[in-house]
């Protein structure tokens, strides 16, 4: 559940640089994501056109303040998103480098603080600090967002046990991957290993058939819960067979 | 009579495609209009690098822009188009190399001896075009001027070919603006023969030379209806991607900086749309050059009365 709502595609998806906005609805209903995030820094108030395209697509709108520096300044676009679309659900993005893109965990805390007492329902961008984490739920935040890696690095998950003990940590609390997912079986990886959903941008606007990468993300998605729900066998270092020893014929005279 | 409201490239390439075939036709531009967002274009002729991002008909149907504007304007330029980028984002070559095609890899200096050695590869899109918008529109105005068309801002008398960009927006609902902003510069220690693009994850721009020293610099993209002057994001990204690529940029003349916004329907494909009381010509977005003088000729052949087995329609493959 994520701030009491519940989802049935576990994706949720991106929507710049995509080719044009006609193609970025075909992705989304080929990915069947029920959430899409936008981001609203750079079009601001007079980028009404883009946003009523968004709304006409039927997707639980998840704004989110990428491009922001400072708390004060994702403090300032959450509230404009959220007069703009009517929603509490925020995605907050506070980047400390301009170059990694890597979250500022501080001003990240800060702003989670402030958000969550004006009433937002905040999906904080972190990166796998557990203590980050504490401090973001401490603030009022139900649901992290660990990165895989860097935005729109294509990397995956770069720190598999980092994110494994974030996952055993957080038992209880929604943990989305966002960020860093470049393939279809690296986001079915993270849903394997427990993680309540992705979400992701470049590798599918930026595929050179956005709606087929969509369609794919969307299934694997959906193949890796299911797979960790059903119970993944465990890792063993010896062989063991599969078939029966015991009651073999004796082929020898 | 045919009556063509506007007189960016859209109005510009359908009354001359009109005025070709013998039509009559009058360029309606009202009194204290803006002046048309196409001054503000590349020039660039590009279908195969536009082909990453643009469907396929851009790319087919594009490849006839640049015989077009070569008989009807002066300065065309066909010397193509060089791809380059820095050598940390050699994989976003290799993707631009597999979304595109006609290219060949190249070394850029071999082509470009200005750009030295700052670049070890780069993609040449040898079949492109560029030239300068704002003479390439001033031509097309004197030419129809010369062939008896009457530019005015009285009421239209004739079929209305309406090619105003977003002020259509009105007939046109699904019509959005497509911020995009962009700069001149006198370099005079720049020589560069062609357009240059350079690619970048997050900063991408092109450098299109529109006479010797004088250089474009453009453009971004942003959806957003906001028509405000140039950022200062947009000036400090556009030319520190120039600087990237030449640095005598830093001691350039900045000469004119604009904003202005694309008119583009949801698919981004440019479209002939006839609706009750006039035909519309629209949704350049950021193809206005490349497929205005295509929809204006299909256009015209249709006023004509010769639309049918006409060559713009025939079916051409991307590549």
């Amino acid at each position: 559940m994520f701030y009491g709502t519940d989802l049935s595609s576990r994706l949720m998806l991106g929507t710049a640089q995509y080719p044009s906005p006609a193609v970025l609805r075909e992705a989304i209903t080929a990915s069947g994501a029920e959430v899409i995030t936008v981001s609203l820094r750079r079009e601001g108030k007079d980028g009404g056109a883009f946003r009523d395209i968004l709304k006409d697509s039927g997707c639980r709108i998840l704004p989110n303040t990428a491009g922001c520096h400072t708390a004060g300044e994702a403090v300032t676009t959450a509230r404009m998103a959220r007069e703009l679309f009517g929603t509490s659900w925020i995605k907050l993005e506070v980047i400390g480098h301009a170059d990694t893109l890597q979250p500022d965990p501080f001003a990240l805390v800060e702003a989670a603080r402030i958000l969550c007492a004006d009433g937002f329902d905040v999906f904080p961008y972190t990166t796998e600090d557990l203590i980050v984490g504490e401090r973001l739920l401490e603030a009022g935040c139900k649901v992290l967002m660990p990165w895989g890696a860097p935005i729109g690095s294509g990397q995956g998950l770069r720190n598999i046990e980092g994110l494994r003990a974030m996952r055993a940590h957080f038992s209880g609390i929604p943990l989305v991957i966002d960020a860093g997912i470049g393939s279809p079986s690296q986001a079915a990886q993270a849903m394997e290993m427990g993680f309540d959903a992705v979400l992701l941008n470049t590798a599918v606007a930026k595929a050179l058939d956005p709606v087929q990468m969509a369609r794919a993300f969307g299934q694997a998605v959906a193949a890796g819960q299911m797979a960790y729900t059903a119970g993944l066998m465990p890792r063993r270092d010896m062989a063991h067979a599969s078939t029966p020893v015991f009651g073999m014929a004796e082929l020898l005279p | 009579m045919i009556s063509v409201l506007g007189a960016g490239v859209a109005g510009l390439c359908a009354a001359t495609a009109i005025r070709d075939r013998g039509l009559d036709v009058e360029v309606i531009v009202p009194e204290g209009s803006p002046p048309p967002v196409s001054r503000l274009a590349g020039g660039m002729l590009a279908p195969f690098c536009e082909g990453e991002s643009a469907p396929e008909t851009v790319v087919a149907r594009g490849q006839k822009a640049v015989d077009w504007w070569a008989s009807h304007v002066s300065g065309v330029e066909k010397r193509g188009t060089l791809m380059v980028a820095a050598a940390r984002d050699g994989t976003e070559l290799d993707r631009f190399s597999r979304a595109t095609c006609q290219h060949t890899w190249v070394s850029p200096a071999q082509l470009e001896p200005a750009l030295e050695t700052r670049f070890t590869r780069g993609l040449f899109f040898e079949a492109e075009s560029h030239m300068n918008p704002v003479e390439a529109l001033a031509d097309l105005r004197r030419s129809l001027v010369s062939r008896g068309v009457r530019f005015h801002g009285q009421a239209p008398s004739g079929q209305i070919v309406d090619c105003r960009g977003l002020a259509a927006r009105g007939h046109l609902p699904d019509l959005r603006a497509v911020r995009g902003e962009m700069l001149k510069v006198h370099a005079p220690d720049v020589e560069l023969t062609r357009p240059i693009r350079l690619l970048h994850p997050r900063f991408p721009c092109y450098i299109v030379p529109h006479a010797p020293g004088l250089y474009m610099i453009g453009a971004t993209m942003v959806e957003s209806a906001n028509a405000g002057g140039i950022s200062v994001r947009a000036v400090m990204e556009l030319l520190s991607a120039a600087y990237t690529v030449h640095p005598g940029f830093a001691e350039a003349e900045v000469m004119e900086t604009g904003a202005g916004l694309r008119p583009a329907f949801p698919d981004n494909i440019p479209a002939i749309r006839s609706l009750l009381g006039a035909i519309h010509l629209n949704g350049m977005y950021r193809h206005g050059f490349l497929m205005a003088p295509i929809l204006a000729e299909e256009l015209a052949q249709q006023l004509a009365g010769t639309s049918g087995q006409t060559q713009t329609r025939k079916h051409v493959h991307a590549c």
